[in-house]
């Protein structure tokens, strides 16, 4: 494609002004976490005038964000490994056999996208309250009711995503590993599985910030014990003070994690997406 | 590309399905037998396959949709919380005053749906159009592409309330950058305005809405933009088509299947978003950005009354799952036609 000359300033100025609406907030949560209290609660500066780091040392003190921090790192690595898991079998099915109910089943889950979270928050909140005490589980207020629930945020879309991602692949090599004496499970883990590697991992990084993420069912779902960051953040902004540095001190810590693993692993994200879904 | 189940009927007995019915026959009992448990279980190797997704399924959304549902038919009122099933039946009287648009409730969630309407379709307009000219402009190689492809994901990386928090601290009346910008810097206001309370506020939640969403836009369609042949535009500008022409007959109609799943999905995802609401406003929403996933949140947990709140949810389904439908109807005839 020959490009003509205005496109090159048309580039700049689109490129630099999408760049300067994603970074301004970015920048503003990293200067205001090293600037010392008074200066967030006065009137804004762009370059801080003092520098301190104490934001970071206090943040740990003044609400348990170690506790919250491990909380999530369990709760979402747990319902990110489980849920590409079990997407991984659903997407295989769906891509490589043809039975009754196929595509009714893949309706099902992509239509449960649509469902909004609010219109089932309730009903689940009551029973799993009701089958915790029936079972003898606590899925109310623990880390295993939000494990279960988060694990299922993410299912149809990686279902979705793996199915194209299987698809891709050809039939032709399970048929040969059936030829090597595997049976279809046996094909799926030796032949499809390392094949779809790129997808797969770009589900995994979905499943992971989807959990790392989710406000609304933590709010309800969780008590002092169990809570995650996407709650306990809040606490920062319900003591007599706001601690604007050390909220934007916090919110830089957690969310260093998923974006250096989102940025890392993009690549696979791209990948994943244009191999599968959106063909 | 479907491997059908029955094509090998003799072998996959590698395979580990235990838990089937029908033991695998040990042989010797003339073919007929043999086979038939085998052919079972292969028919029912898909199932077992699906089984774990469907249950979960089952667990979190479909039988809670369902209670839902009937909940929308009882009293259900902090009386009966602890021992719900003796709820009194409603009827039809938490629809009743849902769509009541005389009395304060229905009225309040007219004006509420009116609102996510109005926020949603700038959002998601907004958001495809941002990510549309970002994948657009990315195209062709130029030094520091991949910094700013990184940069340009990073607000959908963070989690929704780090960043939405940020937001916040930026449209604090006092000490936000916002203010100081508009106010101390260009002189655009007298006074400083108030941007998470009052008029503004619907302002604030569609910018920070669409900071986060369009990301999502510019990575789905950037991915779509490399599955377009090379070879479309080579002939193309062979055929003299400029940048435009190329971006209008080439890029555009490539673009349609991808645009046709991204707008559904935005649109679905953004009318039903809770956290950027709860986290940029708390629990009680401004009367502007009543967006109504938190109107029906508040009518629900605040005011202890959850058949009403149910009876919310469900009309909320119905209207989406109508537009779904509609949307699909028209956009799949389209495309069949071109």
């Amino acid at each position: 494609m020959r490009d003509p000359k205005w496109l090159k300033w048309v580039r700049i100025i689109g490129l630099g002004l999408l760049g300067l609406f994603t970074v301004t907030p970015i920048y503003v949560m990293i200067t205001s976490s090293i600037k010392p209290l008074k200066d967030v609660q006065g009137d804004f500066h762009w370059i801080p005038t003092t520098i301190t780091f104490s934001a970071f040392h206090d943040m740990w003190s003044t609400v348990p964000l170690a506790h919250y921090f491990v909380n999530s790192l369990i709760v979402s690595t747990i319902a990110s490994v489980v849920s590409v898991v079990v997407a991984i079998f659903a997407a295989y099915a769906v891509s490589r056999f043809r039975f009754a109910g196929r595509r009714a089943f893949s309706i099902t889950v992509l239509s449960t996208q649509m469902f909004p979270g609010i219109l089932f928050l309730l009903p689940l909140f009551l029973i799993y309250v009701n089958l915790g005490s029936a079972i003898g589980v606590d899925l109310y207020a623990s880390r295993t009711g939000l494990i279960i629930t988060y694990l299922t945020f993410s299912l149809p879309f990686s279902i979705w995503m793996l199915v194209g991602y299987f698809d891709s692949i050809p039939v032709a090599l399970d048929e040969a590993a059936k030829v090597d004496g595997s049976g279809p499970i046996g094909a799926l883990i030796r032949v499809v599985i390392p094949a779809a590697t790129p997808g797969i991992i770009a589900v995994l990084i979905y499943a992971f910030m989807s959990a790392w993420g989710e406000v609304l069912f933590a709010s309800v779902m969780t008590d002092e014990a169990s809570r995650t960051l996407a709650v306990g953040l809040q606490g920062y902004a319900t003591q007599n003070n706001v601690y604007w540095n050390q909220i934007m001190a916090a919110s830089l810590v957690v969310s260093i994690p998923v974006v250096a693993g989102f940025l890392l692993l993009q690549r696979y994200l791209v990948q994943g997406l244009t191999a599968g879904a959106v063909k | 590309m479907v491997v059908s189940a029955t094509s090998r009927p003799g072998r996959g007995r590698g395979s580990g399905d235990p838990g089937r019915p029908p033991p695998p026959s040990r042989g010797g009992r003339g073919r007929v037998t043999a086979w038939l448990p085998v052919r079972l279980r292969r028919l029912g190797l898909p199932y077992l396959l699906i089984l774990p997704a469907l249950l979960l399924e089952l667990l979190v959304h479909l039988i809670p949709m369902l209670i839902g549902i009937g909940m929308s038919f009882i009293k259900l009122t902090q009386f009966y919380i602890r021992n719900w099933s003796a709820a009194p039946s409603a009827g039809w009287s938490n629809y009743h005053l849902a769509v009541d648009f005389n009395g304060p409730v229905g009225r309040s969630l007219l004006h509420s749906f009116f609102v996510t309407v109005g926020f949603t379709l700038l959002t998601v307009a907004l958001s495809w159009f941002f990510g549309m000219a970002g994948a657009v402009l990315m195209q062709g190689e130029f030094r520091g592409r991949g910094f700013l492809r990184a940069l340009f994901l990073v607000p959908y990386a963070l989690p929704v309330y780090a960043g939405v928090i940020t937001w916040s601290f930026l449209l604090q009346r006092d000490s936000g950058l916002v203010n100081h910008v508009l106010v101390d810097q260009l002189h655009l206001f007298g006074d400083k305005p108030f941007w998470l309370i009052g008029q503004n506020s619907f302002a604030s939640i569609v910018v920070v809405s669409l900071w986060r969403w369009w990301p999502f836009a510019f990575l789905v369609l950037m991915a779509g933009l490399q599955n377009i042949p090379r070879d479309l535009y080579e002939a193309s500008a062979i055929d003299g088509a400029g940048w435009m022409r190329q971006l209008r007959s080439v890029t555009l109609p490539m673009l349609r299947p991808v645009n046709q799943v991204l707008v559904l999905v935005l649109f679905l995802w953004t009318f039903n978003d809770f956290n950027t609401p709860y986290v940029l406003f708390g629990k009680t929403a401004p009367q502007e950005a009543d967006l109504i996933s938190i109107h029906i949140y508040q009518s629900s947990f605040v005011t202890w009354n959850f058949g009403t709140g149910s009876a919310m949810s469900v009309l909320l389904l119905l209207f989406l799952l109508l537009v779904t439908a509609v949307y699909l109807l028209i956009t799949s005839r389209r495309r069949s036609d071109a």
